[in-house]
């Protein structure tokens, strides 16, 4: 069996009294593409935030890459520069152009030069199919368009795994399959995803097991197809029911 | 109810009618203020009183038409003709400013007395500008000697032509502005005002740097790209020391060869020029003492956390006259007794430190604006602390709070009057001096309008600048 990128183990986390994480384990192993979903509240959100230490688990052990993530962490910084994020409000720069976007963290976290980070850049806008916006702000964009700029933002850290907080809920339904496609692309390209999202859809083109959360626990895991045809817990069967 | 029907196709008959008479209630004021005739005394007093007011009424009720197609005629109904209401509101203030101008203008302009050289030239019932004229040495550098004040001149002359090189400076040159503003600016400031104005025999030091640095420069350009950053790093401190020890020149003075800069010690500051020194300082500190305040208030910890908690609080808990009273009476107390520091200097800090409180409260609030989703995103692209604040938390920030420190800032130039509790005194400080004077006594009134206008000019100045720098860093939509 091949080393698993991400180890999560026991995993528990309270907000206040409220558990948002009951018990999580997980290995994610490299190049896999996983989708978690689930009823808003189960902490998907959560978990992956989790990954690159956005919040502070309080019991468990998270390893990532090798280096497992706690208090006494002292390059969480180098390790979050491995692991690219989309949010589901984008949270591009609005006082930096596309561009600068993409290159503040190339240039100032990994010491890239600006020139070769500028290449970089633009590469990857290009794959998401906006380089013609690159001198705009991302306030002059539509929401799709910045969605993918996040991508391309994310991605040009060159990541090894790329984490996903519900990158298209908050899209006009029409905006939705661009971001979508890029997504696609990148999971053929061969990276490591875990994606938090609703749209069944993506998860049954690219995904290759789909992970169900329900009240801070992981109610099922199983491959794509699997999931979709025979879903084994009943609370599964219902959600599926409404989403479908 | 309405006595005439005026609408779109006969209110060219009224147009005529009303424009007259508003024009016949104006010109009545008009004669009334200006001259002193009184047409309409031939009927009874309040009647009288109150005519211009009924024509004007009249006059701008026909000319009330909507959507008239007169373009001028339209936006004058738009905006000060609405209704009955507004358009009383609108003559009384047209009324008012007619009747207040020849008052104003007498005083200010009219009766205003600007030649002579003595309180006898002002006989007139306006402002005596003589008295303004006469004293604005005094105002504008205090109690700086005449004959040195080409210094004070020269150095804010330089500093200006300094100051406004970021509006010259190429592409090429940009990235090292904010460097330039930030660091060197100020720090050539400090000689200016320091070895300059100050003068003495420590006017040495200064003048050896600039020797110096200007050798060195000169030199360098014949430096091999390769070597530059050794050459400056070793060549002008070198050059610095040689003509300091070396040759040293302050020697010439005993022997009466060179004739040294005169002392002037800070006391004899004021006027305008302190105001200018004392504002420019203060703006300087505060910023980035405010700044590491905002910051330290939002520390995850708790020692750095409650520091500067309750530094912020001390500071706008106390008024600014006694934190200056202190600086200059309780202070010296409790340093050594060979230590002194300047009275200027002890200003200069008091009032960072107050208002860097300030600072650090608009700046706090710019920060918590921010969406959380921006700490997120900074964090998530591996960015640690520093970087994420420098790079993506302050500049928005800084934006989002650019009126409030605007707001700050005028509020310290117009509290710098308040050293003349340690005895220093800027322009107002100098004019209650000059209004004590047995020779000027009973000129208070030009005294204070001439530093209310020059205040203004300067607040003004800076509100403008503040404006614009809003609209150039407005990157959203």
């Amino acid at each position: 069996m091949s080393n698993p990128i991400i180890q999560i183990k026991d995993v528990n986390k309270w907000f206040g009294d409220f558990q948002v994480l009951k018990n999580i384990n997980l290995e994610v192993e490299k190049n896999k593409k996983i989708v978690v979903c689930g009823p808003s509240g189960s902490g998907k959100s959560t978990l992956i935030r989790c990954i690159n230490r956005l919040e502070e688990h309080q019991e468990g052990q998270i390893v990532v890459d090798g280096n497992e993530l706690s208090e006494n962490t002292k390059n969480i910084e180098q390790i979050r520069a491995e692991v690219g994020m989309v949010f589901q409000q984008f949270n591009l720069f609005p006082h930096l152009s596309i561009l600068d976007n993409c290159t503040l963290a190339p240039i100032w976290v990994k010491q890239m030069p600006k020139k070769d980070a500028e290449e970089l850049a633009m590469q990857h806008l290009e794959k998401v199919q906006i380089s013609d916006q690159a001198f705009k702000y991302p306030g002059q964009l539509s929401g799709g368009q910045q969605q993918r700029c996040a991508i391309a933002r994310a991605l040009c850290m060159e990541p090894k795994i790329m984490l996903f907080d519900e990158p298209t809920s908050a899209l006009d339904p029409e905006m939705i399959k661009e971001v979508l496609d890029a997504m696609v692309n990148l999971a053929k390209a061969g990276m490591t995803m875990i994606v938090v999202t609703h749209e069944m859809g993506f998860a049954k083109e690219v995904a290759d097991e789909v992970i169900f959360m329900d009240e801070g626990m992981i109610v099922e895991r199983a491959e794509t197809k699997e999931f979709f045809a025979n879903p084994k817990s009943d609370r599964t069967k219902l959600f599926l029911s409404q989403i479908l | 109810m309405k006595l005439v029907n005026i609408n779109k196709d006969n209110f060219n008959n009224y147009y005529y009618l009303g424009v007259f008479l508003i024009f016949l209630s104006i010109f009545d004021v008009f004669l009334n203020s200006f001259f002193l005739i009184n047409v309409t005394s031939f009927l009874p007093g309040f009647l009288s009183f109150i005519l211009p007011l009924v024509i004007g009424f009249v006059g701008l009720y026909f000319i009330r038409v909507e959507h008239s197609g007169i373009k001028n005629l339209d936006i004058i109904n738009k905006n000060i003709n609405t209704n009955n209401f507004n358009a009383i509101l609108t003559l009384l203030i047209i009324f008012t400013i007619i009747k207040s101008l020849p008052t104003f203008l007498n005083w200010f302009i009219i009766d205003a007395t600007i030649v002579g050289d003595s309180k006898e030239a002002c006989t007139g019932t306006g402002a005596c500008w003589t008295y303004i004229k006469i004293w604005l040495r005094r105002f504008v550098y205090g109690m700086y000697p005449n004959a040195e004040q080409w210094r004070i001149n020269l150095s804010f002359i330089s500093l200006t032509a300094l100051g406004l090189v970021g509006f010259f400076a190429t592409e090429k040159y940009k990235k090292y502005l904010t460097l330039y503003y930030v660091v060197i600016y100020p720090f050539i400031s400090f000689l200016f005002i320091y070895f300059f104005i100050s003068g003495g025999r420590i006017f040495f030091d200064f003048s050896y740097g600039i020797i110096a640095a200007a050798v060195s420069i000169i030199l360098g350009f014949l430096i091999p790209n390769k070597f530059k950053l050794y050459y400056f790093l070793i060549v002008p401190i070198t050059l610095y020391i040689l003509l300091k020890y070396v040759f040293f020149f302050e020697e010439y003075i005993e022997l009466g060869m060179i004739e040294g800069l005169v002392w002037v010690e800070t006391g004899a500051w004021g006027g305008l020029s302190l105001t200018f020194i004392i504002s420019f300082f203060c703006l300087i500190f505060c910023f980035p003492i405010g700044m590491a305040l905002a910051l330290g208030r939002r520390s995850d910890f708790p020692l750095i956390r409650y520091i500067c908690i309750g530094f912020i609080e001390f500071w706008r808990g106390v008024p600014l006259i006694t934190v200056l009273f202190m600086s200059s009476v309780m202070f010296p107390m409790f340093l050594p007794q060979d230590v002194y520091v300047d009275k200027l200097v002890r200003c200069i800090i008091a009032i960072s430190l107050f208002e860097a409180a300030y600072v650090a409260e608009v700046i706090r609030g710019g920060l918590q604006a921010l969406p959380r989703g921006q700490y997120d995103a900074a964090k998530s692209l591996g960015m640690g602390y520093w970087k994420m604040h420098i790079f993506v938390i302050l500049p928005q920030a800084l934006k989002l709070v650019i009126p409030g420190i605007a707001n700050t800032f005028l509020a310290l130039v117009k509290d710098t009057p308040l050293i003349f509790v340690v005895g220093l005194l800027e322009i107002v400080g100098m004019l209650n001096l000059a209004k004590t004077n047995p020779e000027w006594l009973g000129f208070a009134m030009e005294g204070y309008v001439f530093a209310a206008i020059i205040f203004w000019i300067i607040c003004y100045a800076m509100s403008k600048y503040s404006y614009n720098l809003e609209i150039k860093y407005k990157t959203e939509r």
